[in-house]
């Protein structure tokens, strides 16, 4: 009895002084948003951590997620592929910078062909996303990829089940290609998905994992989710007519010609950009943060991490074929966009 | 004696056939659960190595990795909800069994509990966001768990009150025969009796919330990292689960399944604990 | 109980020469009074508990009911973009799965429960009960897992592809089950939902089945009835009321499940026009989109929260009534 009592004790003591101590720990900077560069930022903030010992707590919920926590002031940055327009950043009084350079791809589970195999053009892919075209031999598919025997399999749509930036570049692609999806769906975060078979998968994750579930799906994903997983990617045509593969040197051509300011907040869409060697679905991710932030030691942090992960962060970005800031726009960035932060 | 051989036959048949479909049922049931369980054992087993206790989870796509932080995070949770619910469900348990007979508010205080008993979680979890994480404005370890304890104090007030009910009641008047006050004869006595079905009550309550995800969703979130401060977003076993399977990695995949054991096998140890000792008590 | 009650509900003038144990008495008195306001008011914080949800719940979600009306129920419509909603979509998801649920698991409840109480061997009796009752504990998470990695596969390849073969071009059935074959949908939602439910209900009857007392079946088994007439008509009628409870409890369970069902659903905003089409329940909207939900489309969340507690609050309010008189009912 006596030692029960005493055990109880201790137990109470420490449990106490966990939930005191952990209270007063320094706490991580905090980030919500885009699933787009996830994979990027996770590197990032584990190598951060490593060398400052400052964590980096990134919840990957989607860009709409990510828009909705900074605007509710419960994150120090958002993130969101999907630019906000200037004047909402007035009206929020936040500014907005990109951080990274991606591609999104269009992904296929296809027994029998190799990554790259089948090529596809924007109207097609419009079409079958629009649910025109509903199995994979369908004649125009076959015209685009002659010499190979496409199966007869039905098309399942696979799409984004939650507000998604990358959603939001990809239709913002769609209405660029597609005459029909532009009048009849347009461009979002979270759109009405026309497609009669189609699933809803939550975060770029959820897409790959239900494309590679699902035999004949089609879905569209992160060129780092592609390459990590090894998924079969179809190539696209361009604005220039070629048909392209998705990476980095492609996503960077697509960049290549942007005029960041002409946009305020910097908000360029980089979709069926010019060139010979384009990528037409490279997007660029947003983060979001307060001109007066509430917590200015936070806000200061976050600029530190992004500072490093701008000149240190380059390698990690190349690995998983995403497109670093090249250093004349960062430099821009620090002297035009955070110094608007009050430090 | 005659009876009508065909009607007879008849009966028999029937008699047949619904005992054969109940087995069969039986069967059906018993073998589509049994393969849940070893797939889950299965599956579970093969990620369980010490990394899994030692290491926090790791970013998409690195290797290894483990669920220390999700556990502790879990823990901490659950343990802050032991404490604020117990206090609260065994005194509203201890005025069902005492003043129950007598009042109404008693009778109302009974249906309530039972409806929340079995409320849809993720309610809850939108009503605790509202109060607790939009008001204050940001995720926390606090809101998680106060969504967990509206979980758990139904199921302690009801435990506590059937166990109480169960003390026999010359040991009550035996009590009032001596002259004690109710309030001792209520907890002094009763309750003290009680005390080891309250306790599996706890553990049941225990159990029940260990595995909630959804009220979690939007209260505690989720931390890469591993942290201990409850005042920010915290690591949880049922929201990382959720969030590897969904994904294409494999090694979240393999962490999330390691997790689901994890969990499981805590569940069904305080299951088949709160029996043990209930059973052991009670013959006494 | 009593005893306790004509203690304490009357001022009680303790007369004695004695002035210290009249001390003693009123201090106690005052002590029980104490105790009961404290427990009575422990008991009210779960009434304002219950009160507090549904109010906050109403409040944060009046914007929709405004712009609305109770339209909401029966608008066939999500579109974030536009912030056109209407709660009909989610609700037929959430309807449909928790009906194929239940018509699955209720007669298999039924057999097991059956099985448990007249034909098994009693040496089985007890581990078998024990395994039902620790099934039932089981996290939901797990059939979700168990629903997306190993049971939505083999459900396309061997269940959806054959019977849409057969049967997708009958004339008045076919189109329950045409559509996508990928293994997500409706009844595949419905079917991992009842792999959840089944121990819970089958518990629950086991329980109830027991509650019988043994005088009435011995009396019937001694008239010469089969152990199927005598669950038929004796168990099952006396039994009746305690039997649709525990089937309502199940309803209540399977209506508010998320994990089970959001693994498998579909996710898809979209009138589900088969049992393979992928649908979403009410609790899968809000998993996944609340993380992102702003303003407007927030309150229309909390609105379908809102619709689903009422509705298994009326469920679970219609099974307690049934259980209570149940109970009242073994007047022996």
């Amino acid at each position: 009895m006596k030692t029960r009592r005493t055990l109880l004790k201790a137990l109470a003591v420490a449990s106490f002084v966990t939930f005191a101590m952990g209270s007063a720990m320094a706490a991580d900077i905090t980030g919500a948003g885009a699933t787009f560069p996830f994979p990027i930022y996770a590197k990032w903030a584990e190598a951060y951590k490593k060398v400052t010992g400052i964590g980096l707590n990134y919840q990957s919920i989607g860009s709409s997620g990510g828009l909705r926590q900074i605007r509710a002031k419960t994150v120090a940055f958002g993130a969101s592929d999907a630019p906000v327009k200037g004047e909402d950043l007035d009206k929020d009084g936040m500014v907005q910078f990109p951080a990274i350079i991606g591609g999104t791809v269009p992904v296929v589970n296809l027994d029998g062909f190799k990554p790259g195999e089948l090529r596809v053009t924007g109207p097609v892919l419009a079409e079958m996303f629009l649910g025109k075209i509903v199995k994979w031999n369908d004649p125009k598919l076959a015209a685009l990829n002659p010499g190979k025997t496409l199966p007869d399999q039905n098309v399942t749509i696979v799409h984004r089940a939650d507000g998604s930036g990358t959603t939001f570049n990809w239709t913002d692609y769609l209405t660029a290609v597609s005459k029909d999806w532009a009048d009849t769906v347009g461009k979002g975060a979270a759109v009405k998905w026309p497609a009669a078979s189609s699933i809803g998968g939550k975060g770029n994750e959820g897409v790959a994992a239900n494309v590679n579930r699902v035999k004949g799906a089609l879905g569209y994903v992160e060129y780092a989710y592609v390459k990590k997983n090894g998924m079969n990617f179809l190539q696209l045509q361009n604005a220039d007519g070629k048909y392209v593969s998705p990476d980095d040197k492609a996503f960077a051509a697509a960049a290549a010609g942007a005029d960041w300011f002409s946009v305020p907040g910097m908000g360029i869409s980089m979709v069926n950009a010019k060139g010979a060697e384009s990528w037409p679905v490279s997007t660029a991710s947003f983060i979001l943060m307060y001109k007066n932030p509430a917590d200015k030691a936070q806000s200061a942090e976050v600029l530190k991490f992004f500072d490093w992960a701008f000149k240190s962060g380059k390698g990690l970005a190349a690995e998983l074929d995403y497109v670093p800031l090249p250093d004349a726009l960062t430099a821009q960035i620090r002297s035009k966009v955070w110094t608007q932060i009050a430090k | 004696m005659e009876f009508n051989q065909q009607r007879y036959k008849r009966r028999q048949r029937s008699n047949a056939i619904g005992l054969t479909l109940s087995m069969g049922a039986m069967v059906l049931g018993l073998f589509v659960l049994i393969w849940i369980l070893s797939v889950l054992f299965a599956k579970g087993f093969s990620a369980l190595d010490w990394n899994m206790f030692t290491q926090s989870t790791p970013a998409p796509g690195t290797e290894g990795g483990g669920l220390a932080n999700a556990i502790v995070g879990s823990l901490m949770m659950v343990g802050f909800s032991v404490l604020v619910s117990t206090p609260i469900g065994v005194f509203a348990g201890l005025y069902l069994a005492e003043y129950g007979d007598e009042s109404k508010t008693a009778e109302l205080t009974r249906f309530v509990t039972d409806i929340m008993l079995s409320a849809p979680s993720i309610v809850l979890g939108l009503f605790v966001y509202a109060i607790a994480v939009a008001t204050v404005g940001n995720f926390s370890g606090w809101a998680g768990s106060l969504a967990l304890s509206l979980i758990a104090v139904p199921v302690v007030v009801r435990t506590t009150e059937n166990m109480l009910r169960l003390v026999p009641g010359s040991l009550r008047e035996a009590a009032f025969a001596l002259g004690a006050p109710r309030w001792k004869v209520a907890t002094l006595v009763t309750l003290r009796a009680a005390r080891s079905g309250v306790m599996t009550g706890l553990l049941l309550a225990v159990a029940r919330i260990s595995g909630e995800t959804a009220p979690l969703l939007f209260t505690a979130l989720n931390n890469q990292f591993f942290s201990t401060n409850m005042g920010a977003p915290m690591s949880n076993l049922p929201v990382v689960i959720f969030q590897f399977a969904m994904s294409p990695y494999d090694n979240w995949i393999r962490l999330a399944w390691g997790g689901a054991l994890i969990i499981t096998l805590s569940v069904l140890a305080l299951n088949v604990i709160a029996r043990v000792f209930f059973r052991e008590k009670s013959a006494v | 109980m009593s005893v306790g009650a004509a203690m304490s509900s009357q001022p009680v003038f303790v007369e004695t020469s004695n002035p210290n144990i009249a001390v003693i008495a009123n201090r106690q008195r005052i002590q029980d009074i104490f105790f009961h306001r404290v427990t009575q008011g422990f008991s009210l914080l779960v009434l304002a508990a219950l009160m507090g949800i549904i109010i906050s719940l109403f409040i944060n979600a009046w914007p929709t009911f405004q712009k609305f009306g109770f339209n909401f129920i029966w608008r066939v419509e999500w579109d974030i973009i536009n912030e056109e909603f209407g709660a009909a979509i989610a609700i037929v998801g959430t309807l449909a799965s928790a009906g194929i649920a239940l018509l699955i698991a209720v007669p298999l409840a039924f057999g097991i429960a059956l099985f448990l109480t007249e034909t098994c061997p009693v040496w089985l009796r007890r581990p078998l009960g024990i395994a039902v009752e620790l099934l039932a504990a089981v996290p939901s998470i797990i059939y979700g897992m168990f629903g997306l990695f190993v049971f939505a596969p083999l459900f396309a390849d061997y269940f959806q592809v054959p019977v849409q073969n057969l049967l997708g071009s009958l004339p008045l059935v076919g189109f329950l089950f045409g559509g996508s074959t990928n293994g997500f949908g409706i009844l595949a939602a419905g079917i991992v939902l009842a792999f959840m439910v089944l121990p819970f209900v089958a518990a629950v009857m086991r329980d109830v089945f027991e509650i019988v007392p043994p005088i009435l079946r011995e009396s019937a088994y001694g008239l010469g009835c089969t152990t199927w007439e005598v669950v038929r008509r004796v168990v099952l009628p006396y039994t009746q009321k305690g039997v649709i409870g525990g089937i309502m409890l199940g309803l209540g369970r399977a209506l508010g499940e998320t994990m089970a069902v959001t693994f498998v659903i579909g996710n898809a905003n979209r009138m589900p026009t088969s049992l393979f089409s992928p649908g979403t329940s009410i609790a899968s909207v809000l998993a996944n989109e609340f993380g992102e939900a702003a303003d407007f489309h927030l309150s229309t969340l909390f609105a379908l929260g809102f619709l689903l507690f009422v509705i298994t609050f009326i469920v679970l309010s219609a099974a307690k009534i049934l259980m209570l008189r149940a109970e009242k009912a073994k007047g022996f």
